[in-house]
């Protein structure tokens, strides 16, 4: 058992935070150098725990807490999906975020809290218990903070409270599943097939009213209907912040809780047996629908982008509240394929409203000539969302829809059908608008070689990359096709 | 080694003695006490984790005629708390009083404080190390009388009066329990703690003293609804009065209510005395922080905030100090659990509401009042300060891992398993109600300022100490909850209530 390799993972982004407090605002290239190699290390130790998992090394950190009750970091083939994810969108978003971020005030507190977001992005990926998943859960919520009130603008500090009364008050219901759990079965670690199997037979009622406080709690950073309502407001953060906040920090630490919870800490056949599956697949449903809807109404791109965050997360939760392997494949990799592409739209809108301060949709007509390659990669993603073959987010559908049929669900195919087409329906129209209008007055000419600073350019252009390489390499074995049909395969007993 | 424990009282009791004869050494004999006992409360805790519950004959007179000390765990960690937090506030206190700057420039308050806080010093010592009642007592008395002289040393004239009510309240609280120790003494004929328990049997005399004895100790806490001297007398004493007030003093007497049920009471305490002591602490939770919500002033936001965080130790009652079930005598493990959730709360609060206290004292410092709306731009002004603020309102709001986060898990798992879940939604709402209020001061402090104002001319050296002063207090909460496990098991040592079965 490897006991360094999760705490140096830990610590290369919470060691620079601390030191980017110290380091103060005036030494921008100290900092700058920090946040790289805090990155750059931290991909490097991630592909080192892949490896070593590939040849089956264990990595576990544990530490006493409270007297029989410990905070274990460890390596699963879950943890190792979301690990991953957060390490190479973490790199991609530092280079984006010195950029966007260039010259601006308050940067020190800006990269400080961003790396302690990412921190508890990761220690909520390699947590192995409750009570571990609980501390970072609640550290994301306290640094995402300081980062959705960074422009200290009226309407920023509003939305920071809407962002706190929300998760604060997820935290809470969230801590009481997690109390009653751990009284009624002591001190539980993840593992896979679940670990409630003992109390399940004398406490099914109280295992019910657990699994929902356990949803609710966690489906409010989720962004579940009707528990959404601070996501859309949030996106009055900065441009990197919200690219983070929606793809992998906080919404995707709802989204993977609820994984945890169904796989590890109940397990699916004890989920289903206490039928609590299918109203979870019912309300994932509900918000795949209307988050569709409400994203067709929004003219402000980074809103519209918002609405389609709360029903593309819920593909994960539907995913997992269905009882057959191909759905399971298809929850466990959208986790990653959300991230990737719903990055690369942040990333384009940032470089829309940062370049030629674009902000809404009926101004991005003819945008596709001045900036081609920031509407390439934004084409790309939007392609993927929408479940275009091969890109990412097909793979997703076409294991979503499937997994339904297979288990006797055909409304679920349904719902996959109903929420492409709204894709379709409020992501063509900007990008028909890009392409193929004329630009109502002529755009500013580009600063330089390039259409914007490369430092904004290169990431999403990275991640569109990852959009596609995603879908045309599934097959695979360590593509996030091959690492989900690996947890797959062991969860079925395939 | 037996030896250090009295030390631990004589050293600051010496140091006061010799600065109210020689005036100007107060600051020196202030941090050397605070040096000295700090050690000697290091010694008996490494004592007590090694060699159980520590007792001593002062004089070498053992009960029932001499005075005796003696340090449990939860004795020990007491004392380890309140000798990690006095050097910081000593050292707050030095640079408070060597330039107090803002509104109470010009104003010297004489080198009376430093008398003052070390009689103060050695009364809570007394009171945690204590093994009869009127010892206790007689700490007690001291620690009052300096802790109104603390406030009193403001300029301000509603310090003052202020202080008079705190006087007058705590009078009050003396009273009812010299009254209720004479009914003991007259129906039982000892003062020593553990005879009394002993020999106490129910009835009239032991049930009126229970209620005599709790009532003027929760008016010393300032339990609601008895705690309505406590915003004033804290929001407006001096600052390193109010952080010593806020975070020490008011554990004194909590500390005795809890020691005197376990210990003394246990044949009459029943389910609805803890019901009874557990809903006053309920309403002060949900009470104390809508009004800290409701303040225009930093200070008295802080102030309300304690009232409500007294609430969580009087948690302990009800779930810990009650036999359940009849005569049940075995207890179970969530008893053990409320009880050293509710003495955790004590420790990390004590730390976490210094450091508030003192951050609060340095903005007065430095803008030259607290007024919440005039607060803006603060986090550029002194940043320091506001990040010790947040910090330690993580423990405030009971965030992991501060210490604040270990004491309500182990509250609430008890109030689960107890079956008591009126309980957990009061735990659960007062997080989220003082997540409420400190977030609007850090909300201000975040926000620039409409205008910018002249920053002033100079740096002031002083506040660089002040700032750090809570910040190191704020990061002893944290690590309150880092180092759990060691915590912990110092409370345990020697612990009253009885091993119960496993869960």
């Amino acid at each position: 058992v490897e006991f360094w390799l999760p705490i140096l993972t830990l610590s290369s982004s919470l060691v620079p935070g601390i030191l980017i407090f110290l380091l103060g605002e005036e030494h921008s290239r100290a900092r700058t150098v920090l946040n790289l190699a805090g990155a750059v290390l931290k991909v490097l130790f991630v592909v080192l725990i892949v490896l070593g998992f590939e040849r089956g090394v264990e990595y576990e950190a544990r530490s006493a807490f409270m007297p029989g009750l410990d905070l274990v970091l460890r390596v699963d083939p879950i943890s190792l999906l979301f690990l991953a994810l957060s390490a190479a969108l973490w790199l991609t978003t530092t280079v984006y975020a010195i950029g966007y971020l260039e010259g601006s005030p308050n940067r020190s507190r800006f990269f400080g809290f961003f790396s302690l977001c990412v921190t508890s992005t990761v220690g909520i990926a390699l947590a192995g218990n409750l009570i571990t998943f609980f501390l970072f859960y609640e550290m994301l919520t306290i640094t995402t903070y300081p980062l959705v009130v960074h422009r200290e603008t009226a309407r920023s500090h509003a939305a920071g409270r809407t962002y706190l009364l929300y998760t604060l008050a997820g935290g809470i219901v969230l801590l009481l599943g997690i109390v009653w759990v751990h009284a009624l079965a002591g001190p539980v670690e993840f593992a896979s097939g679940g670990v409630l199997g003992e109390v399940a037979e004398t406490h099914r009622d109280a295992l019910v009213g657990i699994f929902a406080l356990l949803v609710v709690g966690l489906g409010v950073k989720a962004a579940l209907v009707p528990l959404h309502g601070w996501l859309p407001v949030a996106m009055v953060a900065p441009a990197p912040v919200s690219a983070l906040l929606h793809a992998v920090a906080v919404v995707k630490a709802g989204a993977y809780g609820i994984v945890r919870v169904v796989y590890d800490l109940y397990g699916l056949e004890l989920a289903h047996s206490l039928g609590v599956l299918t109203p979870l697949a019912l309300l994932a449903s509900v918000t795949i629908v209307y988050g569709s809807i409400r994203a067709l109404s929004e003219n402000e791109l980074k809103r519209r982008l918002a609405y389609s965050t709360v029903s593309q997360l819920s593909y994960i939760v539907l995913g997992t509240a269905i009882f057959g392997p191909v759905a399971t494949t298809g929850g466990l990799v959208h986790l990653v394929h959300q991230g990737i592409m719903k990055i690369t739209l942040f990333f384009c809108a940032g470089n829309f409203a940062e370049t030629l301060n674009v902000h809404h949709v009926h101004e991005l007509r003819g945008i596709g000539q001045r900036m081609p390659l920031s509407t390439a990669a934004f084409t790309i993603a939007a392609f993927g969302m929408m479940g275009v073959p091969p890109l990412a987010g097909f793979i997703s559908k076409w294991h979503l829809g499937l997994g339904g049929l297979e288990t006797g669900q055909s409304w679920v195919l349904l719902v996959m059908v109903a929420s492409s087409l709204l894709n379709a329906a409020y992501f063509l129209p900007p990008i028909a608008m890009a392409w193929f209008r004329e630009p109502s007055e002529a755009w500013e000419p580009p600063p330089g070689r390039l259409e914007t600073r490369w430092t904004l350019l290169a990431p999403p252009l990275v991640t569109a990359a990852m959009v596609l390489g995603a879908g045309v390499f599934g097959g695979w074995g360590l593509s996030p096709l091959g690492l989900a049909d690996t947890i797959v395969d062991a969860m079925y007993g395939r | 080694v037996t030896a250090t424990v009295p030390w631990i009282v004589l050293v600051p009791l010496l140091g006061a003695c010799v600065a109210v004869g020689f005036r100007r050494l107060g600051p020196a004999l202030g941090v050397a006490s605070g040096v000295a006992v700090l050690a000697a409360a290091a010694a008996l805790t490494r004592q007590v984790f090694v060699e159980g519950v520590v007792r001593h004959a002062v004089g070498g007179w053992g009960a029932p005629l001499g005075i005796e000390l003696r340090a449990d765990g939860v004795g020990a960690s007491m004392v380890l708390m309140t000798a990690l937090t006095a050097p910081a506030i000593t050292v707050y206190a030095i640079a408070y009083y060597r330039d107090p700057g803002g509104a109470a420039k010009g104003w010297r308050p004489g080198p009376a404080f430093w008398p003052l806080w070390l009689f103060l010093q050695a009364a809570l010592y007394a009171v945690f190390l204590s093994a009869d009642v009127f010892n206790l007592y007689v700490a007690l008395e001291v620690l009052t009388l300096s802790a109104v002289g603390l406030i009193v040393l403001s300029p301000e004239l509603r310090a003052l009066s202020a202080a008079m009510r705190y006087l007058l309240a705590a009078f009050l609280g003396s009273l009812g329990y010299l009254f209720g120790v004479a009914l003991l003494y007259a129906a039982f004929g000892t003062l020593d703690i553990a005879l009394l328990g002993e020999r106490l049997t129910p009835g009239a005399p032991a049930a009126a003293a229970l209620a005599l004895v709790t009532l003027g100790l929760m008016l010393k806490t300032a339990l609601f609804p008895l705690h309505f001297w406590l915003p004033d007398a804290h929001g407006n004493a001096p600052a390193p009065a109010s952080a010593i007030l806020s975070a020490l003093v008011i554990k004194a007497s909590f500390y005795m209510i809890v020691r005197l049920w376990v210990e003394v009471f246990p044949a009459v305490v029943s389910f609805p005395a803890g019901q009874m002591a557990g809903g006053l602490g309920a309403l002060a939770i949900l009470w104390g922080s809508l009004q800290a919500i409701r303040q225009h002033r930093l200070k008295l936001l802080v102030a309300y905030s304690t009232v409500s965080q007294v609430g969580y130790l009087f948690l302990l009652l009800p779930l810990a100090a009650v036999p359940v079930g009849g005569a049940d005598a075995a207890g179970h493990a969530w008893q053990r659990d409320a009880w050293a959730g509710g003495l955790y709360h004590g420790l990390s609060h004590a730390f976490a509401k210094a450091s508030m206290f003192m951050a609060a004292g340095t903005v007065m410092h430095v803008l030259g009042h607290d007024r919440m709306e005039d607060l803006l731009g603060l986090a550029r002004r002194l940043p320091v300060t506001v990040f010790a603020f947040g910090l330690s309102g993580l423990t405030i709001i009971g965030v992991p891992p501060s210490g604040g986060f270990v004491a309500k898990w182990l509250l609430l798992r008890a109030a689960v398993e107890s079956g008591q879940w009126w309980w957990v939604i009061v735990i659960l709402a007062g997080g989220l109600l003082s997540a409420g209020y400190l977030f609007i001061v850090l909300g201000q402090a975040l926000t620039p300022p409409l205008a910018l104002t002249a920053e002033p001319a100079g740096p002031m050296p002083a506040h660089h100490t002040m700032e750090w002063a809570s910040m190191a207090l704020a990061l002893l909460a944290l690590l309150l909850g880092l180092r759990a496990v060691e915590a912990l098991a110092l409370i345990e040592v020697g612990t009253p209530i009885a091993a119960g079965p496993g869960p």
